[in-house]
């Protein structure tokens, strides 16, 4: 009997050796997200008009539980608006070392102006490198700080490590 | 420089040159980048991402970081992994004071890098003010492939091959830039 179990124990193991293995080979392979992972945080545009929806509410402000947002609102020029109400974000800053991913923020905003995306590779070197502004965040602006300043630097595009994915209310983010 | 010139030139010419031990130089940190062992100091939640890396899925032995030490004096790298307390900050020093040299330290994840949505009396805001951090990982808790990112990020830290802002490369070892 105790033959038999030994056997049918390295039967389990040695069937493993026939399975595809489970590894992601991330640098080379892509990341499949789900869904509704929360990372890197991205400013909407409206995408007919080219008008941003953040109107500078500083909802979502008082919304973080980590307080790492920091909001500075401005009128809006009539003739030439930056946002589609009255004010807009001059200043929009998120210190991404404070900030929890929790998606607060964006079950705040009454414009749906701020959703967190899929982007994960934020590791950088220099704590005042983690301060995120409008130009950081803003639809268009693919990969983290220092991804973009290292892919500058290499004279190429910026690389994600992440497989397509696709989330309604990213609208016009394109991974 | 010619060939000639290393037969003509001074032997000490040549080691202000940074000839002599250029290549050297280059040979030791590919090899230092390559083993980064990190010693085992998970402090929260975040360090069970951390044990994740390590899995079959993720598999951070594929960066030759896969053995956790137990004892830090076999250790390169420390992963502060999750909320630091004002009361294990002496500990954590003296953890990392016993690693021999060179070593790096991680900070993993909000708590650790900023203190996060613990503003208050009992978290240190920033274990950089109790060691010298090389690479910060935002997130709550940052993904097992952030970690292995951040990982990648030391390891090009370490062959020379990262810059600020400024085009000014940074130090392989960050403790070293501190007094």
């Amino acid at each position: 009997m105790s033959v038999l179990g030994i056997a049918k124990g390295m039967g389990v193991t040695l069937s493993h050796l026939f399975k595809k293995p489970v590894t992601v080979q991330y640098p080379e392979e892509k990341v499949d997200v789900q869904a509704r992972f929360r990372g890197r945080h991205h400013l909407l545009r409206h995408p007919d008009t080219g008008l941003e929806k953040c109107i500078g509410c500083s909802l979502c402000a008082a919304a973080c539980p980590a307080y790492a947002i920091y909001v500075e609102a401005a009128e809006n020029d009539p003739d030439d608006p930056t946002s589609a109400g009255e004010r807009y974000a001059s200043i929009y800053e998120i210190n991404m070392l404070r900030c929890i991913f929790c998606g607060f923020c964006e079950e705040a905003c009454p414009t749906g102006a701020i959703v967190l995306g899929h982007e994960f590779e934020l590791a950088d070197f220099r704590y005042e490198n983690f301060v995120y502004g409008k130009d950081d965040m803003l639809v268009g602006v693919k990969g983290s700080k220092w991804q973009r300043r290292e892919a500058e630097r290499a004279g190429r595009d910026v690389e994600l490590g992440l497989a397509p994915s696709h989330r309604p209310e990213l609208e016009g983010v394109d991974y | 420089m010619a060939v000639s010139d290393l037969f003509e030139k001074d032997f000490t010419e040549l080691e202000r040159d940074g000839i002599l031990f250029s290549t050297l130089g280059k040979l030791v940190a590919w090899g230092r980048s390559n083993s980064i062992y990190p010693v085992t100091f998970g402090l929260a939640c975040c360090a069970l991402e951390m044990m994740q890396s390590t899995n079959a899925r993720n598999d951070m032995a594929r960066m030759g970081s896969e053995v956790f030490r137990a004892s830090p004096r076999q250790a390169d790298v420390m992963i502060v992994a999750g909320r630091l307390s004002k009361k294990m900050a002496p500990v954590m020093r003296r953890v990392y004071e016993q690693m021999p040299e060179p070593k790096w330290v991680i900070s993993m994840g909000a708590c650790a890098s900023s203190g996060g949505m613990f503003n208050n009396y009992a978290i240190v805001q920033n274990v950089d003010s109790v060691v010298p951090v090389d690479v910060f990982v935002p997130g709550c808790p940052p993904r097992p492939e952030a970690l292995v990112y951040a990982v990648m990020q030391l390891q090009k830290k370490v062959r020379g091959e990262t810059f600020d802002e400024n085009g000014v490369e940074l130090p392989m070892v960050e403790g070293w830039t501190r007094s």
